[in-house]
């Protein structure tokens, strides 16, 4: 069972040398337990485009979806057996990484 | 010979909780296995008045349901049936570690009070899945529509299944908090039937006090060993012991000083004692809901309201205040001061608490009272608007305006 887990900031650019360490450690500790699927950061909310490709020509907006006081700054995939599993890992990676965040599974196909 | 409706009603309070929790473990599903426990009773229902009591009803249940489940699972597409075995297959339980007690009724009750659900869908997903109470009684006992009852429970089974919350029995190292989770939702349900909220409603509400002790019996039943298990159940006893007497005939709320007490229920006052000795007797540092509970104890054991020992409440609320700070555990042993020290004493340390507590009406309540004693009639006064204005329960708003109106 995969989870997304969201990394909850209300600014950009801020974390600090102790937390990269922090969450390189994090990081280690979910490889050696067979949890690591991926993990990266995301740039400023106001570099990404929205686009809409449904009609006859792509239609264009600057900035994100949607416009909120906090963002997603970054993300993991992990791999659990179950949400407890998942709660347990991710209270240390909210730890590590000094931040809240959000678990969420991903929808499992049917069949 | 008892007759088919009383064995049915028998069953669904011995055997409902067994029977669905016996179903989601083989299943792995707790929408299917609270369908099938439902279809299996209302068979039940229809054939045992004519076929006879079965020699044991709760086997004949569990056999009913698992068919209706296998039925269901076969009317789904195939696809789906292997599905799902194949989830079963993978989702083999790691091992149970050493003296944690395994009990499918207990996996279901930490599944359904699990911390990743709204607290109010915790209550209402246990007082379906393990209390057996159908959707109008739980949206009768919580004063919200019908619908808005079952989509809380159909989100919940939903994240439930979506988000793999998983159905065991916590290991030992987070099975403390767990079951303090699983007391407070117990203790919400209970607190709900005692001081039920909301306008032009009954003050009380027998039937969740009711259902929520009978809960708090299954799962210190469960875990017997428990000491705050033990605690909550005596408090909800000791409580429940008074109800009668709590309530006058005309719906006007009765304080403890003031209940004749000769109406409380004696056979549930003795229980609560008897638990309370015996967490005193297990040495053990006491929880919170034990504290409550020899709290309880100690005006219980009072044959006159003047007979209470205070000076043992007093220090039952010390050892309290050292577990828990919270504003409002300093608010009820300041009441108790004022019974020790005087009306003045506990006044200085609530009106301290004014900030923390201005929203919450029993402050004002303890306030006006304090300030009555004190004979500073205006000020009592305003004390009482505001906790009427603020108060929720029927037969408390009422007591509140009767003593406001003999201020004069």
């Amino acid at each position: 069972m995969q989870y997304l887990v969201s990394v909850i900031d209300d600014k950009t650019n801020s974390g600090t040398p102790e937390e990269a360490l922090a969450i390189d450690e994090f990081n280690e500790r979910l490889r050696t337990g067979g949890h690591w699927v991926f993990a990266a950061g995301l740039a400023d909310p106001s570099t990404a485009t929205v686009i809409d490709g449904r009609g006859e020509e792509p239609v264009l907006t600057d900035g994100p979806f949607i416009e909120s006081k906090e963002h997603i700054a970054g993300f993991w995939i992990i791999d659990a057996p179950d949400l407890d599993v998942a709660l347990a890992l991710m209270a240390e990676g909210s730890k590590a990484c000094n931040r809240r965040v959000e678990v969420r599974p991903f929808l499992v196909p049917e069949a | 010979m008892i007759d088919a409706r009383e064995a049915i009603t028998r069953a669904h309070h011995g055997e409902w909780a067994r029977v669905v929790a016996s179903l989601a473990k083989r299943f792995g599903d707790l929408d299917i296995a609270e369908e099938a426990a439902a279809e299996a009773f209302a068979t039940a229902v229809e054939r045992w008045p004519a076929d006879g009591i079965p020699p044991n009803p709760g086997a004949w249940l569990t056999t009913t349901a698992n068919r209706k489940a296998i039925d269901r699972l076969r009317r789904e597409s195939r696809r789906d049936v292997k599905h799902r075995e194949a989830l079963m297959l993978s989702d083999d339980d790691p091992p149970e570690p050493l003296g944690v007690i395994d009990d499918d009724r207990l996996r279901l009750i930490f599944t359904c009070c699990h911390p990743a659900l709204a607290m109010e869908a915790r209550v209402a997903l246990t007082l379906r899945m393990v209390g057996g109470l159908n959707m109008p009684e739980i949206a009768r006992g919580f004063l919200v529509q019908e619908s808005t009852m079952g989509q809380r429970i159909t989100r919940a089974k939903r994240k439930i299944a979506t988000a793999r919350i998983p159905y065991r029995v916590p290991s030992a190292g987070d099975l403390p908090a767990r079951i303090t989770g699983v007391l407070a939702v117990l203790f919400l349900v209970f607190n709900e039937g005692y001081l039920a909220t909301g306008p032009e409603t009954d003050p009380m509400r027998p039937d969740l006090t009711a259902e929520a002790i009978r809960l708090t019996r299954l799962l210190r039943a469960l875990l017997p060993d428990d000491g705050e298990v033990a605690g909550l159940l005596a408090l909800m006893l000791l409580t429940e012991a008074r109800r009668t007497a709590r309530v006058s005939s005309g719906g006007e709320l009765v304080i403890l000083g003031e209940q004749d007490r000769g109406v409380w229920d004696d056979a549930l006052i003795e229980e609560g004692h008897r638990l309370v000795r015996e967490r005193l007797d297990a040495g053990a540092a006491p929880g919170r809901y034990q504290l409550l509970a020899a709290i309880n104890a100690v005006h219980t054991d009072a044959r006159h309201a003047r007979d209470t020992d205070w000076s043992q409440v007093v220090a039952l609320y010390d050892q309290l205040v050292r577990l828990d700070p919270s504003p409002i555990v300093a608010l009820n042993r300041a009441i108790a001061v004022a019974e020790l020290e005087g009306p003045g004493a506990a006044l200085a340390t609530i009106d301290g608490l004014c900030d923390a507590l201005n929203g919450y009406h029993a402050l004002h309540a303890a306030r006006a009272d304090l300030l009555r004693r004190l004979g500073r009639r205006a000020e009592s006064r305003a004390a009482y608007e505001r906790a009427i204005a603020l108060a929720g329960n029927t037969a408390e708003v009422a007591y509140l305006s009767r003593r406001r109106d003999e201020l004069g």
